[in-house]
Formats: structure tokens, C-alpha cells, sequence
């Protein structure tokens, strides 16, 4: 980000992953420690409501944080926050796009806010979040 | 169902290391293959000690060295199965790379009711600290209990 300041409107994170597997499931529960067998094992998951397992939120933030890391460093990424808006379903191919929506002055360094998405191949946000990175 | 007593609950802090191969099982998982994570002497040029961990890595050094990774919601008395991640937020206050052993202590801040009792919202948030006691960040999550309906 050093060398153009983005202006705000800019769209600076854009990246698409393949869709979610079991598979991916089962290495992210060890990958991450999440071990909560509502995202592996599907007895438990229908014992508990739902239809079939599915994706473990931090997942889908983790593929978020992949995209906006890939176009900001992350030593300079001061916050990152989202809220969980919908359930990501197996086989859901996600996007994930940020957006400068404010250029600030804060802790003394100059700053960007982003409005950060995260879609499904049908357009619905499974996550909305912020983050604010250093210029 | 969970109530305004909870606020201020604290549990077990954790301490967890930054091991490397632990970490490439992470990056491998997601797909990472951005060199800033990989490459150490990358991070060494930019005046890191070694490569940084991704943004969300925290949350999961956390659960992955508790000796119970859910004993928040069983000191709570809430069923893993009626769970969902309502919001995660991160505030970053100094790098952490591989190598470094943080320690979490997570406190519960909020308790809310949604929707006439039918959700609760629990807020924990925790302070990382690593081991020259700097203060490296600050994790919240809202967790969303869907709560029994009286019958």
C-alpha cells in the first residue's frame, strides 16, 4: 500500500476460492482446534437441527483475511471484524471484496477503513465486516 | 438460560506457542500461498523476527492449546450444539510471528436477549499477551445460543 494511496470508492481486496468440501472441513477442524462436530459429523449436526454440516465460521473469515492479505501486508492491518450473516453451506464457492469506504487520521498514522464482503456463488453475504489497515 | 451474572465471568487463560508446523497445516488448509507467511527471511527483510501468523490465527492458537476448548460454554452450562458465531473482531496492537508463545485470558462482557428470549448473545473478549508481557491484541467474539423454547 505504499506505493498509491487508494482513494476511497477503491475496490483493493478482490479474490475467489473453490468451493467448501467435507474434506475441507475435516482439515480445518484440525487445522484450526475448532473441534466442534456440528462442521464434521453429520449425525450431529442433524441430532442439533440442521440439514447437513457446515462450513465453521473462522473458516470462511480465514479465506476474508487470506483476500485482504494479499493486498495489504499484514503488519499493517490494525482491526478486522465481521459479523456472521448467514450459514455457508457445502459446495458454497466464495468471494470475498473490500472496499475503501473512509480515509482516516488515527494513533498518529494515516489509515483506511474497508467494507469487506463475503459471497456465495449466488450473491448472498454470508459475511460483512470492516477492517482498518495502515497507508 | 444464560444471564446478566455471567458479565465479568473469567476463565482459564491459555498459553500457546507459534509452532511453524502447525502453522503450514493452517496455511495448507486454506490454500495460502502468499510468501509473507512462508518465507521467513521475507519477514526478516521487512524487521519481523519471522514470518507473521494470518489474521485469524489467533482465535485458533487459542482453542488449540485449551485444555478444554470449550470451557467457556461449559461453565456457562450452554449445549455446543445450539451455538452459532454471531461476530468475530480482531484489534491488533503489536506483530506476532512464528516462535512467539501468547497467552489468552478471555473474560465475558456482555449478555443479551434477542428476539423475546429466544437467542442469547455472549460476547467474550480476550487479551493476548506474548512472552515479554507486550500487550499484542485484543479478540472479541458474539456467540449466538439458540435457547429452548419453554414449552
Amino acid at each position: 500500500m505504499s506505493s498509491s494511496v487508494p482513494a476511497v470508492g477503491d475496490r483493493i481486496v478482490h479474490k475467489a476460492f473453490p468451493p467448501i468440501t467435507r474434506h475441507r472441513l475435516a482439515l480445518y477442524c484440525g487445522a484450526s482446534g475448532d473441534h466442534n462436530p456440528i462442521h464434521v459429523d453429520i449425525d450431529f449436526a442433524k441430532a442439533a437441527g440442521f440439514p447437513d454440516v457446515f462450513a465453521h465460521g473462522m473458516l470462511v473469515m480465514g479465506y476474508l483475511g487470506q483476500a485482504l492479505t494479499d493486498a495489504v501486508a499484514p503488519s499493517r492491518i490494525r482491526s478486522f471484524s465481521t459479523r456472521f450473516a448467514a450459514i455457508t453451506q457445502l459446495g458454497a464457492a466464495l468471494t470475498c471484496e473490500g472496499t475503501v469506504t473512509e480515509l482516516i487520521e488515527q494513533g498518529g498514522e494515516k489509515r483506511a477503513k474497508l467494507a469487506l464482503t463475503t459471497k456465495d456463488q449466488n450473491g448472498e453475504i454470508k459475511l460483512a465486516g470492516e477492517a482498518v489497515i495502515a497507508l | 438460560m444464560v444471564d446478566q451474572s455471567a458479565v465479568g465471568r473469567t476463565f482459564t487463560p491459555v498459553t500457546a506457542r507459534v509452532e511453524p508446523g502447525r502453522l503450514r497445516f493452517f496455511l495448507d488448509t486454506l490454500g495460502e500461498t502468499n510468501a509473507v507467511y512462508r518465507d521467513g527471511s521475507a519477514a526478516q527483510a521487512a524487521g519481523l523476527a519471522a514470518a507473521p501468523v494470518p489474521p485469524t490465527y489467533l482465535f485458533c492458537l487459542e482453542m488449540m492449546d485449551a485444555a478444554e476448548p470449550f470451557e467457556f460454554l461449559t461453565a456457562l452450562g450452554i449445549d455446543l450444539a445450539r451455538v452459532l458465531h454471531g461476530e468475530q473482531r480482531f484489534d491488533y496492537h503489536a506483530p506476532v510471528v512464528v516462535g512467539d508463545t501468547l497467552t489468552f485470558r478471555p473474560r465475558v462482557t456482555s449478555v443479551t436477549e434477542k428476539k423475546g428470549g429466544a437467542m442469547t448473545l455472549i460476547v467474550v473478549e480476550t487479551a493476548a499477551t506474548n512472552q515479554a508481557g507486550v500487550h499484542v491484541a485484543d479478540t472479541s467474539r458474539t456467540i449466538v445460543v439458540r435457547n429452548a423454547r419453554p414449552s
